[in-house]
C-alpha cells in the first residue's frame, strides 16, 4: 500500500526539483495533446522549446522577443509572489495592468506633441499609480469590510477591459486614425516611447525595471523585517498575529506593490512593444504571471527562470502556430497544464511517499 | 431614448433565462463549498461544459445529449481538481486558478472547428393552456426545459442539505473534517463526489449559455459568469434559497442593462456592460460588511487541506 507521511519541513531537494519535473511532465502530456491534434509531437515540442533559441533561421528574430515577453511577466509575477507568500490573493493583475497602461498612455497622449524629457518619467509615474489605485479597491474593501479580495480583484478585470474598450473607441482614439479604434502610436512620439535600449536584444525600460524589482523583492523577503512578516503571515497567520504583525497593513502593502508593478508592466508594454492603446493590446500577461509566480516557487530567482520559460512558450507557440498550424489556444492549455503538474508534484515537497503496511497507532 | 419599449413581462421572462447559467453553476458550487472545498475553477468548468455540450449537440443533433456531455465534461475537469486537492493535497486556491486557466485554453482548442456554427434549437416546453395564461403563462410556463431543471436542482439541493442524512454528513465534513473522519466518514470520497457534482452543474450552466442563451460558440464566452457564480454563493451565505435570489437578481441586472443599451440610453455601451460586475462587487461588500454573520455562515473547514494522519 502507498501512503503519504507529512514532512516536518518542506524538502529543499524537492523544492528545486519539482518545477523541473513539472516541466518534463508537461512536455510529455503536451506531446500527447499535439499527437491527438494530428501533429508530430517531437517536432511540436522542439518548435516550442528549441527553435526560438537555436534555429538558425528564427533565432535572430526570436531571441530579442524573449526579453520583450519575459519583462512584463517577471515584473507582474514578482509583485504577485509577495502577496501569495502572505496569503493575499491578487488575481486581478490583468486589470491593474490595463489600468496602468491607460493612465500612463493617457498622460503621454495629453502631452502630445510636446517634446520634453519629463514626459516619459511622468508616464511611468502615472502607470504605476494607476495600477496601484486599481489594486487599492480590493485592498480597502478587504481591510474595511473583509470582502474577499480574490473575487473583487478578478471582477475588476472585466471592468478594466470595458474601460479599455471605451478608451480605445472614444477618448483616446487617434484623431488622425481614420476612424479605426486605437490611440496614436506612442512609438512614433519620441518623448513618450519606450524604445529598445540596445538594438537586437529586446531590452527596454520595462525589462530593466523588472530586474530591479526582482532584486528589491529578494532583499525585502530575505533581509527586511517586512519580508519576514510576509512569510510569517503566509505560513502561520495565528503566529503572525501573536508576533504583532498588522494583517491589514500587509494586505494593503502586498496588493499595492503588486498593483503598481502590474501597472508599470502595462505602461512599458503600451509605450513599447504594443505601441498603442487598443482593444486587445493586453495579451493575458496578468493571468500568465500567476503561473510564473508559482512555477518560480514564489522566489525571486525562481521567478526569473520561470518568466523566461513562459516567455519561451509564448514565442515557441507563435512559431508552432506559423510552422505547424498548431492553434494558439493549444499553448494556453499547455500553460494551464504546466500549473496543474506543478501543483500535483508539489506533494513530494511536503510529504514523504511511503510504501508498505501502515502502522496504526 | 425609448424606455417604453421595455416590456416588464418579457423582461421578467428573459431575466430567468439570463440567470439560469449562473444559477446552475452557483448551486453546484454551493454543494462543493458546503463539503469544505473551495473550487475557484468554476469559470473553467463552465466554459468546458459550454464547448463539450455545443460540440456534442452539433455532432449528434440532440441538445439533450449535448447537456449530458456538458455535465460529464464539467465533472471530468472538476475531478482533475479533486484529484490534485484531495489526493495530492495541493493548495485549493492555486489549483482552482489553474483549473480556470486550463479550462479556458482547452475549450478554445476544442472549439476552433465550431466558430460560427449554429447549434440545434432546444424546444420550449409547451404546457398547453398553462402557457396561454396572460403574463403568468409567459413568465412561468413557456421556458425551455433547462430553466425548470435548474429550479428543480435548487429545490433538490435545499432538501438534500436540509433533511437528508447524506446532506448532514456532507455538512459535517465541511464543518470539521477531522471530526467527521474520526466518526468514520470517508472525507476524501465525499468531497470528490461533491466536487464532481459541482463540476457537472457548472458544465450544464456553460452549455446553457452556448446552446440556449446565446446560442453560439465564441472563445471565452462565459465572460466571468463563473466568478459571478462564486460571488453569489458568498452573497447567499451558503444557503440554497438565497442562491436562487442572488442569481435572479443578477439576471435582472444583466437583462436590464441589455435593454437599456437597446433603448439607446445616453450612457456609453461599455459602462452599461460593466454594471453587472460592479453590482456584484457592491453586493459582496454589503454582505461581507455585516459583522460576524458572513464569517459564521461559511463552512468552518472551507479551503483547508485534509490529511488523514491516522
Amino acid at each position: 500500500m502507498i501512503w503519504l507521511e507529512k514532512r516536518a519541513a518542506p524538502s529543499r531537494f524537492w523544492t528545486v526539483v519539482t518545477p523541473l519535473l513539472a516541466v518534463a511532465l508537461t512536455m510529455l502530456a503536451g506531446g500527447v495533446l499535439f499527437a491527438a491534434l494530428g501533429k508530430d509531437p517531437v517536432a511540436a515540442i522542439r518548435t516550442i522549446f528549441w527553435d526560438p533559441l537555436f534555429n538558425a533561421q528564427f533565432a535572430s528574430y526570436s531571441r530579442p522577443q524573449l526579453l520583450v515577453k519575459a519583462g512584463p511577466l517577471i515584473l507582474i509575477a514578482t509583485g504577485l509572489a509577495l502577496g501569495f507568500r502572505a496569503g493575499v490573493w491578487n488575481i486581478g493583475a490583468e486589470g491593474q495592468y490595463i489600468v496602468g497602461a491607460l493612465c500612463g498612455a493617457g498622460v503621454g497622449l495629453a502631452f502630445y506633441p510636446l517634446e520634453a524629457w519629463y514626459v516619459f518619467p511622468l508616464m511611468v509615474l502615472a502607470g504605476g499609480l494607476g495600477g496601484w489605485a486599481w489594486a487599492m479597491i480590493p485592498a480597502l474593501l478587504k481591510t474595511r469590510f473583509r470582502t474577499n479580495e480574490i473575487l473583487v480583484s478578478l471582477l475588476l478585470v472585466y471592468v478594466a477591459e470595458q474601460f479599455l474598450a471605451s478608451m480605445s473607441l472614444g477618448l483616446m482614439r487617434n484623431p488622425e486614425g481614420g476612424g479605426f479604434p486605437g490611440s496614436r502610436n506612442l512609438q512614433q512620439y519620441p518623448s513618450a516611447a519606450n524604445p529598445e535600449l540596445i538594438s537586437g536584444t529586446g531590452l527596454h525600460w520595462g525589462v530593466v525595471v523588472a530586474f530591479v524589482a526582482l532584486i528589491m523583492a529578494y532583499i525585502l523577503l530575505h533581509r527586511h523585517i517586512l519580508g519576514f512578516q510576509i512569510r510569517l503571515a503566509g505560513q502561520s497567520p495565528r503566529a503572525a498575529r501573536f508576533a504583532g504583525v498588522n494583517a491589514n497593513r500587509l494586505v494593503v502593502f502586498c496588493l499595492g506593490v503588486s498593483g503598481a508593478l502590474a501597472g508599470l508592466a502595462g505602461l512599458f508594454e503600451v509605450s513599447g512593444p504594443a505601441g498603442q492603446v487598443n482593444i486587445d493590446f493586453n495579451q493575458g500577461y496578468g493571468f500568465t504571471a500567476i503561473i510564473v509566480a508559482f512555477l518560480g516557487r514564489l522566489h525571486p530567482v525562481g521567478i526569473l527562470f520561470a518568466g523566461l520559460l513562459m516567455a519561451l512558450t509564448y514565442i515557441g507557440g507563435e512559431l508552432a502556430q506559423f510552422m505547424l498550424q498548431i492553434p494558439a489556444a493549444a499553448i494556453q492549455a499547455f500553460q494551464g497544464m504546466l500549473l496543474f503538474f506543478l501543483l500535483g508534484v508539489d506533494v513530494l515537497t511536503n510529504y514523504r511517499v511511503r510504501i508498505g503496511i501502515r502502522e496504526t497507532a | 431614448m425609448d424606455l417604453s419599449a421595455i416590456n416588464p413581462v418579457i423582461l421578467t421572462a428573459s431575466l430567468m433565462v439570463a440567470a439560469t447559467p449562473i444559477l446552475l453553476a452557483a448551486i453546484g458550487e454551493l454543494v462543493v463549498e458546503k463539503s469544505g472545498v473551495l473550487n475557484l475553477g468554476v469559470e473553467g468548468m463552465m466554459i468546458a461544459g459550454a464547448i463539450c455540450g455545443f460540440a456534442v449537440a452539433v455532432e449528434t443533433g440532440s441538445p439533450a445529449l449535448g447537456f449530458l456531455a456538458a455535465a460529464l465534461g464539467g465533472a471530468g475537469l472538476a475531478l482533475i481538481f479533486g484529484f490534485l486537492t484531495q489526493v495530492l493535497m495541493s493548495n485549493q486556491v492555486a489549483t482552482g486558478l489553474a483549473l480556470a486557466l486550463f479550462g479556458l485554453g482547452l475549450s478554445a482548442l476544442i472549439g476552433q472547428r465550431y466558430q460560427g456554427v449554429k447549434p440545434p434549437a432546444t424546444a420550449r416546453l409547451d404546457l398547453g393552456p398553462l402557457s396561454d395564461i396572460p403574463v403568468l403563462g409567459r413568465v412561468l410556463f413557456s421556458h425551455d426545459p433547462m430553466v425548470y431543471v435548474s429550479l428543480g436542482l435548487v429545490a433538490a439541493v435545499w432538501a438534500f442539505l436540509r433533511v437528508t442524512r447524506a446532506g448532514l454528513i456532507l455538512r459535517a465534513v465541511g464543518e470539521g473534517h477531522d471530526a467527521a473522519h474520526a466518526l468514520g466518514y470517508k472525507v476524501v470520497r465525499i468531497r470528490l463526489m461533491a466536487i464532481a457534482f459541482g463540476g457537472a452543474c457548472a458544465g450544464l450552466g456553460g452549455a446553457y449559455l452556448s446552446l440556449i442563451r446565446v446560442p453560439q460558440w465564441t472563445e471565452g464566452m462565459t465572460a466571468g459568469a463563473g466568478w459571478i457564480a462564486l460571488a453569489i454563493v458568498v452573497f447567499a451565505s451558503w444557503r440554497a434559497g438565497r442562491v436562487l435570489l442572488g442569481a435572479y437578481l443578477f439576471g435582472g441586472v444583466a437583462v436590464l442593462q441589455l435593454n437599456l443599451q437597446a433603448a439607446g440610453v445616453p450612457v456609453p455601451v461599455e459602462y452599461l456592460s460593466m454594471s453587472p460586475y460592479l453590482i456584484t462587487i457592491i453586493v459582496l461588500v454589503i454582505m461581507s460588511s455585516r459583522r460576524g454573520r458572513a464569517a459564521v455562515a461559511a463552512p468552518a473547514s472551507l479551503g483547508r487541506v485534509f490529511h488523514a494522519s491516522s
